[in-house]
């Protein structure tokens, strides 16, 4: 049982990360790889920001940080042209060095007591079930929060023109608005909130690890392919809210498959490739499904003639 | 007033590809003037299209409106003031996006600030009303998303799009050429009794003579980068596509003759 409630707790915390890459992918409708970078970088700068003492400002300061490197790539892709997907692969190599510097030039530190997660616990007189609860509702409360945020955010005029921007920039530009603007403004705001998964993160497991970041790309993807899978393909709130939905119900199978021990000793090893399979199986369904419908339709017409 | 001066525009200036779309071209549109422009492919009316809009940078010449130069002004400002639909019932919308979304966007750049709701009450009678003008019933599929509709209507709500602002100036990319010649027909319509409503100064881009003689109030015929024929008036309500075609094939045929006069 623990085990679920601490997926359900992972689920909402890396429902923000998906959340950011729900953006970027669907709304900007760009791959942007800056994430698999700016969540060590919103972790690195959270955990030195809380471990000097200042636990609640470490998590707008982490944003900030996030959206810094969302804004390095937004300028790469903008105004200096770089292709999309290579300029997410210049900021994400070059925040790797970033973040072993802002660690310290060390691979990991703890937060020690400044956790937020145990400063909340310390507030009540908790045995080790309620810890996890409690950390359970706070997490959950913080990012329907932020989600709530995100759709009122997506129905101003700015919002709207993110949204616009992925799907048709040459009608954004006819409409007068600044693309490049838009575009850059999209990327802090996903890469923002990719980092301040991160930040959660580190409070959570109350150390930040530069390797925190590793597979971050394809958890997401496939948190947001699983929330479509779900709930469909039905306008911006809903792929909102699908997008951190996904994220919960892959740590649940994930937590599954674990608790299972559907493949033995390697069930935990095998998480990232499980990951890499959902998201592959689902993005493919749609072309099996046409090869399919054609195998129909040919054996169809041999029988007829 | 546009006013367009000794506007040039090679690409692929020095290799064997180079293309001259635009030679010196020279052109002014009085307040209110609806333009029409025919050429053959190539011979730089999209060009001159993208050089007004800002797509494309000339080599050289100016482009003024209303006394204000622009030709180097970037695209997205200049859109404030210049409203273009293309041929491509695709371009012009967000398909992802609802109808009213879609004109919340055009609408709201001007009506709103950054963190304003996109869509109110008050805006949402006012598309309605737009909408239910032109007898399409659209105003009844507000919500619809734009990639649902057929390429007539996109056309409609990219032309309204272009206009709920009024433009200073309209561009009109053969914005009928992909439609069913029933549908061209109700989309001019609307297009005319928008332009003529709101007297827009207009240029239309089109590949159908007849139509060009017979829309607006002047017609320019354009080839090699330049203007060849400029009619309007009398000598406009008295020509005919023979006429004009037959203007056409001698004109090329005395620059024919002239090349072998040099040449041969």
């Amino acid at each position: 049982m623990q085990l679920y409630i601490t997926a359900l707790q992972e689920g909402f915390i890396y429902g923000l990360l998906a959340l950011g890459i729900f953006i970027s992918l669907r709304l900007l409708n760009i791959p942007d790889l800056t994430t698999e970078s700016s969540f060590g970088f919103g972790s690195a700068v959270a955990a030195v920001t809380a471990a000097a003492g200042h636990p609640l400002l470490s998590i707008p300061l982490a944003m900030i940080a996030g959206a810094a490197a969302g804004f390095v790539t937004g300028m790469l892709q903008t105004k200096l042209k770089v292709h999309p997907v290579l300029a997410g692969i210049i900021t994400m190599s070059g925040l790797y060095s970033v973040n072993l510097i802002v660690l310290g030039n060390t691979p990991n530190l703890s937060l020690g007591s400044e956790s937020l997660f145990k400063l909340l616990y310390g507030l009540f007189d908790l045995d080790p079930i309620g810890k996890k609860i409690v950390g359970t509702a706070a997490s959950a409360v913080f990012c329907i929060l932020i989600v709530l945020i995100a759709i009122w955010f997506f129905k101003t005029h700015i919002g709207m023109c993110i949204r616009a921007t992925g799907d048709n920039p040459d009608m954004v530009r006819a409409s007068s608005i600044n693309v490049d603007r838009t575009k850059i403004t999209g990327l802090c705001l996903s890469n923002a909130l990719v980092a301040l998964s991160g930040a959660l993160i580190a409070h959570y497991s109350g150390y930040s690890d530069i390797h925190s970041s590793n597979g971050t790309l394809v958890y997401g993807l496939a948190a947001v392919i699983i929330g479509e899978a779900v709930f469909g393909k039905r306008g911006v709130t809903i792929g909102l809210i699908s997008a951190v939905a996904g994220s919960i119900i892959y740590k649940l199978i994930v937590t599954f498959v674990v608790d299972m021990n559907l493949f033995g000793d390697y069930s935990a090893t095998l998480m990232k490739l499980m990951c890499a399979v959902i998201v592959a199986v689902t993005l493919s369904v749609p072309a099996v499904k046409s090869y399919i419908n054609r195998a129909k339709v040919k054996a169809e017409v041999k029988h007829n003639a | 007033m546009l006013e367009i001066k000794n506007l040039s525009k090679t690409f692929f200036p020095g290799t064997p590809n180079e293309h001259v779309a635009l030679n010196g071209l020279e052109l002014t549109l009085k307040d209110g003037e609806f333009v029409t422009i025919i050429g053959s492919n190539g011979a730089g009316k999209s060009t001159l299209f993208n050089a007004v809009c800002g797509t494309i940078l000339p080599d050289s010449g100016t482009i003024t409106l209303n006394d204000k130069d622009i030709t180097f002004m970037p695209e997205h400002k200049r859109a404030k003031v210049i409203g273009r639909v293309f041929q491509d019932p695709m371009k012009g919308t967000a398909p992802t996006m609802s109808i009213e979304e879609n004109l919340a966007l055009a609408y709201s750049r001007t009506h709103s600030g950054p963190l304003a709701r996109a869509i109110n009450r008050k805006q949402r009678e006012f598309f309605r009303d737009a909408l239910s003008r032109y007898g399409m019933g659209l105003e009844d599929r507000m919500k619809t998303k734009v990639g649902l509709l057929s390429g007539g209507q996109r056309q409609v709500v990219t032309l309204l799009m272009c206009t709920l602002v009024m433009p200073q100036l309209l561009l009109l990319d053969e914005h009928t050429a992909a439609l069913d010649p029933a549908t061209a027909e109700k989309i001019m319509e609307i297009t005319n009794s928008i332009v003529q409503e709101n007297k827009l100064t207009t240029m239309m881009i089109t590949h159908n003579v007849k139509s060009a003689l017979t829309t607006g109030d002047r017609t320019i015929m354009m080839d090699n980068g330049q203007i060849i024929f400029d009619f309007s008036g009398e000598e406009r309500a008295n020509m005919s596509v023979e006429e004009l075609m037959r203007l056409y094939t001698d004109k090329k045929k005395s620059e024919f003759d002239n090349d072998r006069m040099i040449f041969g």
